[in-house]
């Protein structure tokens, strides 16, 4: 199998006040392609850091990460935003959509942002909008869905780039127990159908339903077997 | 990608639409204050432009202020007509008079001069003819009269092979002129007139003995200067090289002098406005600061998504420019009806009008000031860290 993502002691330090945190330590992990892995820390673990660096939001201060082959190492700020645009889909526990679109025009957005023409982007919206049963509400602003629909709605933004990964910050965790299941069997369905996908949650029994768990303490990384 | 942004930039403007119409409101009122100031003074100044020109711009005009006691013949005014430069020459004296048609009386002004008069002002005649050269030379009694004169004393403009007294001496109406539709030419002189050849003027007359006036025209309008010149010196030489005998007047000078005045009022009233465009220009960039503030988080949200600063900067500066080039077409018709407006005011006395050139100069300069004031908040837009833009709660 080919990995999709290979870290490789990555450290990444803050600066507080003149004290120095370190927030990853030395940190390397290796995702395969296809691989549903969720990464589970409390907070302050570095687990944020770790996705806005897998997330190619901030680079690493120290080590190498390898994305679908692609080493992301002291990229410009505009290299590092077409990757997020085309190899990285976001799932926030905020959801994180503009409020001012409708369901349709947000999941849009990335394509716009690739340059995809229109008849092109009309027709990715509406299969990644079928994809996660939302295509009869694409007229709505996420105002007038629930949580769960506006979680779904980003998910179909994540996918619409068809991206090499999935990244999910805690995308249950604005969610009551039922919305976030029916959420979580979602992200098995996306699994199944041979996405990769990063989850990162504090909640144990969110990790657990990943194919793989990884715990993330004071910036290092253990994997964690047979769980 | 712009076409996007425009789109982008008309929904952001749209959700807040109180404060995008009071951010445009420095744009608009800018533009109202240039465009309309402009406007009205080239209108106004073309107005009277035109009326002086109507009266003829190919005009020159000569008083003899001291005639050294050898006064001008009106033999004499043939001479300088030989000239290259000059066409025709008329000479001019006017006098107030009684005229009476039965038991009807008016005042009357009449006006003694040649044939040649009526091509120098550029007279029309409505009915019947001018006077002739045989005329002023048989000195025969016969009247061209106003449009006004003929109606006040006929009570028709048809007036010709009438008979009417003036002074008490019996004049035969040859013609009568259109209606004098310029203001200007009817304050120079009243509008109840009769022209009468020079001759007969100097025998009513006891005032007009010589030629004291008169009007020549130059073989060119392009070649004003020329004639200026060529009457200068042959009047100089006439009176003895004393530039205080006569008094030379070139009515084209006028008119250069309307449009340096023109010239000057615009660029100044001009100025004044682009101050206000300017401190609307300040007011965009004021709410562009605090709207990219206020949207930091979706500024967050669309670099997660891949939007490049490019882009970033792209759409708040089409933002900056929507809104004051929205402003300045609001602005414009605004203006349009403020002139309208003053048109229907001046009740036909001045034709106001929407000086193209000057709209260009709004749009241009609303462009402009758009883009200069929005680059600065897209920039700050542009620069804003992902990561802590995402994490941003307003």
């Amino acid at each position: 199998m080919d990995a999709m993502i290979q870290l490789r002691d990555i450290s990444k330090i803050y600066h507080v006040g003149g004290q120095e945190v370190r927030a990853l330590d030395k940190a390397s992990l290796t995702i395969q392609k296809g691989e549903f892995v969720s990464i589970i820390g409390p907070s302050g673990s570095g687990k944020s850091t770790l996705m806005n660096i897998m997330g190619c939001l901030d680079v690493a201060d120290s080590g190498e990460y390898i994305l679908d082959g692609q080493s992301i190492e002291q990229y410009s700020e505009l290299e590092l935003a077409r990757i997020r645009n085309r190899k990285i889909g976001f799932v926030f526990q905020g959801f994180n959509l503009l409020p001012r679109l409708t369901a349709e025009a947000n999941v849009e957005l990335p394509l716009i942002y690739q340059r995809v023409p229109l008849a092109e982007r009309r027709k990715r919206v509406q299969e990644a909008l079928e994809r996660v049963e939302l295509y009869d509400r694409r007229k709505h602003k996420p105002a007038e869905l629930s949580g769960g629909q506006q979680q779904r709605v980003v998910i179909a933004r994540a996918l619409v780039t068809r991206p090499s990964l999935l990244l999910a910050d805690e995308p249950t965790g604005n969610l009551d127990s039922k919305t976030g299941e029916d959420i979580m069997r979602l992200f098995h369905e996306l699994h199944q159908s041979g996405n990769t996908i990063v989850l990162i949650t504090h909640d144990s029994s969110v990790a657990a339903q990943a194919q793989r768990q990884v715990r993330i303490l004071d910036g290092h990384v253990y994997e964690e077997e047979g769980a | 990608m712009i076409l996007q942004s425009v789109k982008m930039a008309l929904e952001a403007i749209g959700s807040n639409k109180i404060r995008s119409f009071l951010t445009m409101l420095g744009i608009i009122i800018g533009v109202i204050a240039l465009v309309v100031l402009v406007s009205l003074v080239s209108s106004a100044t073309t107005t009277i432009t035109d009326e002086v020109a109507s009266l003829g711009t190919n005009l020159l005009y000569v008083s003899v202020l001291d005639d050294k006691g050898s006064p001008l013949r009106l033999e004499e005014l043939d001479t300088f007509a030989e000239h290259d430069e000059i066409a025709s020459v008329a000479p001019f004296a006017q006098f107030a008079a009684t005229a009476k048609n039965g038991y009807t009386e008016k005042n009357c002004t009449i006006y003694g001069t040649s044939a040649a008069f009526e091509g120098i002002r550029g007279l029309k005649l409505e009915h019947g003819r001018f006077l002739r050269t045989v005329d002023v030379d048989s000195s025969s009694y016969v009247a061209v009269l106003t449009h006004d004169a003929a109606t006040d004393l006929f009570g028709r403009t048809d007036a010709v092979g009438e008979k009417l007294s003036l002074n008490g001496r019996r004049f035969l109406v040859i013609g009568v002129l259109e209606e004098e539709k310029n203001n200007m030419s009817a304050m120079l002189g009243g509008s109840v007139a009769a022209y009468v050849p020079y001759t007969v003027a100097m025998r009513m007359s006891d005032a007009i003995s010589n030629v004291t006036t008169f009007y020549a025209s130059a073989t060119n309008t392009t070649t004003m200067e020329y004639a200026e010149e060529a009457m200068h010196a042959m009047l100089l030489r006439r009176f003895r090289q004393d530039e205080d005998a006569f008094f030379l007047f070139n009515q084209s000078a006028v008119m250069d002098a309307m449009d340096t005045i023109n010239d000057i009022l615009s660029y100044v009233l001009g100025s004044i406005a682009a101050i206000s465009l300017l401190v609307g220009g300040i007011g965009i960039m004021n709410i562009m600061l605090v709207s990219v503030t206020e949207r930091t988080k979706e500024i967050g949200i669309r670099k997660a998504i891949g939007a490049s600063r490019g882009s970033i900067m792209m759409q708040f500066l089409i933002e900056a420019l929507v809104i004051s080039l929205v402003g300045c077409v609001i602005g414009i018709v605004a203006s349009w009806l403020l002139i309208e407006l003053a048109t229907a005011l001046a009740d036909g006395v001045i034709v106001f009008r929407l000086s193209p050139g000057v709209v260009g100069v709004a749009v241009a300069f609303s462009s402009a000031i758009g883009l200069l004031f929005g680059l600065y908040p897209a920039n700050k837009a542009a620069k804003k860290h992902p990561i802590e833009a995402l994490r941003y709660e307003g």
